[in-house]
């Protein structure tokens, strides 16, 4: 997982709430074996009509959000199901943080492995960066260290994370590999169960 | 000492490392597989040439994919790769498949109680966010990602952050006609679609201990519907009784001491919840949804909403568009809306209860001209004993199809899908657009709702076919 502090990029307001997995990417692309190459199918019945052709009216095919690198969505984004492939895709696409007032658990989860960061804002804050964010070019700050975001015009937020998934992003860490140094711990656990069985 | 809740004993048993300032690191106890959300992970683990620590607490099969007709015509070759993988992983990891030849292959969240791999006071993940449904065991059971799954593969532990924990109560009982599933519709229509999210639900009250086994697992099923990652229901005589003599349950005097810890499980009288949430059983009615969300439903006898009627903004705007999408428009009956297709399947009602239940008001009745409907047992143990109590043939008499054992038009992986601008009655668990199909349209409703609809072309309350038939 690549790490992440500093970071500043293009906002895109995606003005909607209760975004689910099955519209970051539908099921039809769930079938390949690799990790990457999902982009391309992001919020693909939104971005595109039935023929293929891209839909004009969605924010993301508007060319001043083209090189968006940061999503900003309504309460509740990535609910419905676990699959991992909708922060690959939103990865793969190019958005390296999302910004909503709340995430479904599991969804939250699987951004942080993934190295991208989720940012829970109250819905005032989000609000007012999704207006600000129509108009081209609109960037946001994020300093993950310092846990704040902010603008060239004055807006200021800060927000809370997990401190162990704070250092996991910093630092990019492999969890597996973490965990693993933890093996003396788990062989005792086993242990412990074996026994009382 | 203080009385605890089942969700805090089952977390504190299994803490395998705790550190101020970090999640939980917990034990695994059951991991089960499919072959949508593993193979990324498998090639994780090949890539830093790591192993699975418990291939025995680890078990296989193929549901999301697998075709319904004909089990050996597998249209789409990206659909058999991915079958193909699971199987080629499963053999090198060494871990037990149900491939689709096997006779206990069905949906993961069917088979894993039906085989006794689910047990009370378990902790059991799955790369699928269904995975509360084992919680009606009193499992702690949850769905993961896929980066998850290699964790767990590797190390058979996952680091989680306690999560508060919601009492769902449920008092006094259910009416007539009414099932699980409008149940925990009901719940979700009224406490919405994040209520649970960052808690663990408990279901309390008299209507749920009133369910049977395969009951609870619709309820918990849906508790991810209603944001939260798991819930569970404290286990009884019923749990116990449902798990005696099951493959892989205990045996012999080993199942009489498991029960007694079992039962021990259950939440202690005066144990404190962060929330809770009521609702009345007997209020409840038969329910159906009318928008792009499982929280978007009502009673049968209620009309379809109108957006303006919403304080909040955000709210106007998703109704109106979901209305959009499902082309109703406010005020309709929810009795006028037609129907093309009828499904009945998926982890949240295939079981033979839920077949028997479809069946009852389906016999001697026909399904509409027009109306496509099929019949998707849970799994081949599920068909098998179907068949022999002759429901198959009641299904087909009335004009459903019968098919073979997997997760089908629930979301449309193989080619059982619902047509662009097509109304489908479904008794799965997610109306999200195009989720049967793109442009497709689902009503959630449960089993006798779904032949109700399938008999009469419309949403029809089910207990008004019971009053003709007395
Ligand atoms: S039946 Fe539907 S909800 Fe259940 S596991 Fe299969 S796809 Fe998921």
């Amino acid at each position: 997982m690549k790490a992440i502090n500093k970071f500043n990029g293009i906002v895109c307001p995606l003005n909607r709430v209760n975004v689910d997995t099955d519209q970051i990417i539908p099921k039809q692309f769930l079938k390949r074996i690799e990790r990457q190459g999902f982009g391309q199918f992001l919020f693909h019945h939104w971005r595109f009509d039935d023929e293929g052709n891209k839909r004009e009216d969605f924010v993301m095919n508007q060319m001043q959000y083209e090189q968006a690198e940061i999503l900003v969505s309504g309460e509740n984004f990535g609910c419905g199901s676990s699959r991992e492939h909708a922060p690959w895709a939103l990865l793969d696409y190019g958005f390296r943080v999302v910004i909503a007032p709340s995430f479904a658990d599991i969804f939250y989860n699987n951004c942080v492995k993934n190295g991208i960061l989720a940012i829970r804002l109250t819905e005032e804050e989000v609000e007012e960066i999704t207006e600000k964010a129509e108009e081209p070019g609109y960037r946001l700050f994020i300093n993950l260290k310092d846990q704040d975001i902010t603008d060239r015009k004055g807006f200021v937020a800060d927000f809370d994370i997990d401190p162990y998934w704070k250092e996991m992003l910093l630092n990019g860490w492999d969890e597996i590999a973490v965990t693993l140094n933890l093996d003396e711990e788990i062989n005792n656990y086993e242990n412990k169960v074996t026994a009382g069985q | 000492m203080a009385p605890k809740t089942i969700i805090e004993k089952v977390w504190e048993q299994h803490v395998v490392h705790r550190e101020e300032g970090k999640p939980d690191l917990l034990y695994i106890d059951l991991h089960l597989v499919h072959e949508v959300t593993s193979p990324q992970a498998f090639e994780g683990l090949r890539m830093h040439n790591r192993k699975v620590r418990r291939p025995d607490l680890t078990y296989a099969t193929m549901d999301h994919n697998v075709p319904t007709v004909n089990r050996h015509i597998i249209n789409d070759p990206i659909s058999k790769t991915q079958m193909e993988t699971l199987d080629q992983n499963c053999k090198e990891f060494g871990i037990e498949l149900a491939d689709i030849d096997h006779p206990d292959q069905g949906i993961v969240h069917v088979i894993g109680p039906e085989l006794g791999l689910t047990q009370p006071g378990k902790t059991i993940v799955c790369g699928d966010s269904h995975t509360s449904t084992h919680g009606a065991f009193g499992a702690l059971s949850f769905g993961i990602g896929t980066s998850e799954v290699e964790h767990v593969l590797a190390t058979q532990t996952l680091w989680q952050t306690r999560p508060k924990t919601l009492q769902i109560k449920v008092t006094g009982k259910l009416g007539f006609g009414v099932t699980a599933k409008d149940l925990i519709l009901a719940v979700i229509a009224k406490y919405g679609v994040n209520a649970g999210t960052g808690y663990i639900m408990e279901y309390t009250g008299e209507a749920i201990r009133q369910l049977s086994m395969e009951e609870r697992m619709t309820v918990c099923n849906m508790s991810i519907e209603a944001g939260a990652r798991a819930g569970l229901i404290s286990p009884d005589e019923k749990t116990v009784e449902y798990l005696r003599g099951r493959r892989y349950a205990p045996q012999g005097e080993a199942f009489e001491k498991a029960a007694d810890y079992w039962l021990s499980l259950a939440t202690d009288e005066g144990a404190e919840y962060d929330r809770t949430l009521e609702i009345a059983g007997e209020e409840i009615e038969p329910q159906v949804t009318w928008g792009t969300n499982p929280s978007m439903g009502s009673g049968i006898s209620a009309s379809v909403p109108d957006p303006e009627q919403y304080d909040r903004q955000a709210d106007r705007e998703s109704i109106a568009r979901a209305l959009d999408y499902m082309d109703l428009s406010a005020g309709m009956k929810i009795e006028d809306i037609p129907v093309d297709y009828v499904f009945i399947g998926s982890c949240t009602n295939s079981r033979i209860s839920d077949l028997r239940a479809a069946a009852e008001v389906a016999k001697g009745r026909k399904v509409q001209e027009g109306i496509t409907a099929i019949v998707v047992p849970g799994s081949q143990t599920v068909k098998q004993a179907a068949e022999a109590e002759g429901l198959d043939k009641i299904f087909t008499e009335a004009g459903f199809e019968w098919r073979e054992s997997g997760c089908s038009m629930c979301l449309a992986m193989n080619d059982d899908i619902v047509p662009p601008g097509k109304r489908c009655a479904s008794t799965s668990n997610r109306n999200f657009e195009g989720r049967q199909g793109n442009g497709s349209k689902t009503h959630l409703v449960s089993p006798p709702m779904a032949v109700a609809a399938a008999v009469m072309g419309k949403f029809t309350d089910v207990r008004k076919l019971a009053e003709v038939h007395q």
